[in-house]
């Protein structure tokens, strides 16, 4: 709970019984920010209990929801402490707060300010009227850059799993495992998986919207098909196993760049639940078909087949 | 940016609507907008389905399935079976979104 800051009434300034009163997250950052937007006013900041997490997440989840934000009303005694009815609740926390509900249970008012705290001082100035650029939500490139190690991530601690594996196909022979030739027939593998994990968890999110396509799954794809092309001009494979590493390495880019419609400010589930209908078994034949490709090559050099 | 066209599960009953603006004020990709002092639908492929404006709308006027875009939630819960959200396995806590 390192990110996490006391629920509870704040002031800023000197507060008083005009005041307005900023409802936001228990999540640190959140918070700093919202302290930052505010600075020079006088201010209430009423921070729910969102277990650390930020306004907009914790409100899909419904921590920063109706009932939360009624109990800290209630528990702060905002009716003893500020003489108007105004919460100015950020737009991202409607949806987990309904506005009418919680008038009904504190007599409040809630006014869903602006997106981002950098443009409260000019809502408040404006007489609490949002503009409509105010309303929305971006996603710029440096957002979805700053995203990236957490897709990164995920996908390099399989990474070892999946190393082993490979080495454990490639070092397989009629009599052991051949560390020599584990190595020299699974490196190319091994990078092959980096540049699939660097085409679907870094090219694909940072440059989005130039890639074709709406659905991430072929996103993904093809810029996995190209690092994956860049790469094996480097390499010198025989039939059996480039066409394995064709088919796998852009669908394992396809699977990691499909993860980051969990980070982006815009894909709904029924797209993403579209998505996956079509590409998950897509993802499990084909893997399927490269593993028995690379199978068939290993019987046919143990003459076999 | 758009995502997929023609899949949200948005649903918009203009005969319940009293011209409130409520869903202009809360969508954050600007799907509604009021035209005559009623409120329309004029970018129904922008919607995340976040359900802010359902839950806002106090005259039952906004119907959609509302729940998390995110791959990693929904393939949890085909596994699983359970609802998806987005807690991430449950492992990595609040360091995810």
């Amino acid at each position: 709970m390192r990110y996490a800051v006391e629920p509870g009434l704040y002031s800023l300034g000197e507060s008083g019984v005009e005041s307005d009163i900023f409802v936001t997250a228990n999540y640190k950052l959140s918070f700093d920010i919202l302290r930052k937007s505010l600075k020079g006013l006088n201010a209430w900041i009423l921070v729910l209990d969102t277990k650390s997490i930020n306004v907009w997440c914790a409100a899909g989840k419904g921590t920063f929801g109706t009932d939360e934000l009624v109990k800290r009303v209630n528990e702060a005694q905002l009716d003893k402490i500020v003489s108007h009815k105004r919460l100015i609740v950020p737009q991202l926390g409607a949806v987990g707060v309904n506005a009418m509900a919680v008038q009904r249970q504190t007599g409040f008012r809630v006014h869903f300010g602006p997106v981002y705290a950098k443009d409260v001082p000019a809502y408040v100035n404006a007489n609490y009227k949002k503009s409509d650029e105010m309303r929305l939500v971006k996603f710029t490139m440096l957002d979805r850059l700053i995203l990236t190690p957490m897709e990164i991530n995920p996908s390099m601690k399989k990474f070892p799993l999946f190393a082993l594996i490979v080495l454990i196909i490639f070092g397989l022979q009629p009599s052991g495992i051949m560390f020599k030739d584990a190595w020299s027939g699974g490196l190319p593998f091994l990078g092959l998986g980096l540049a699939a994990i660097f085409s679907g968890a870094f090219i694909t999110p940072v440059f989005l919207p130039f890639i074709p396509f709406r659905s991430f799954a072929i996103k993904g794809w093809i810029t996995g098909i190209l690092a994956a092309f860049t790469l094996m001009r480097a390499f010198e494979f025989s039939l059996l196993p480039a066409a394995a590493s064709y088919i796998f390495f852009p669908l394992a880019s396809s699977y990691i760049a499909l993860q980051f419609t969990g980070s982006t400010t815009f894909t709904g589930m029924s797209g993403v639940r579209k998505e996956l209908k079509i590409a998950l078994p897509v993802y499990l034949i084909f893997t399927a078909l490269s593993v028995i490709l690379l199978i068939t090559d290993k019987l046919s050099q143990w003459n076999v087949i | 940016m758009k995502y997929l066209l023609n899949v949200t599960s948005l649903e918009f009953f203009p005969e319940k609507c009293t011209g409130c603006g409520r869903c202009v004020d809360v969508c954050p990709h600007g799907v509604f907008a009021m035209r005559d002092k009623r409120a329309m639908i004029t970018g129904k492929d922008l919607c995340m389905e976040c359900g802010a404006c359902a839950l806002n709308c106090e005259f039952g006027a906004i119907k959609v399935d509302a729940g998390v875009g995110c791959a990693a939630a929904l393939i949890n819960s085909i596994i699983t079976g359970g609802p998806p959200s987005c807690d991430c396995g449950g492992t990595t806590g609040s360091d995810c979104c």
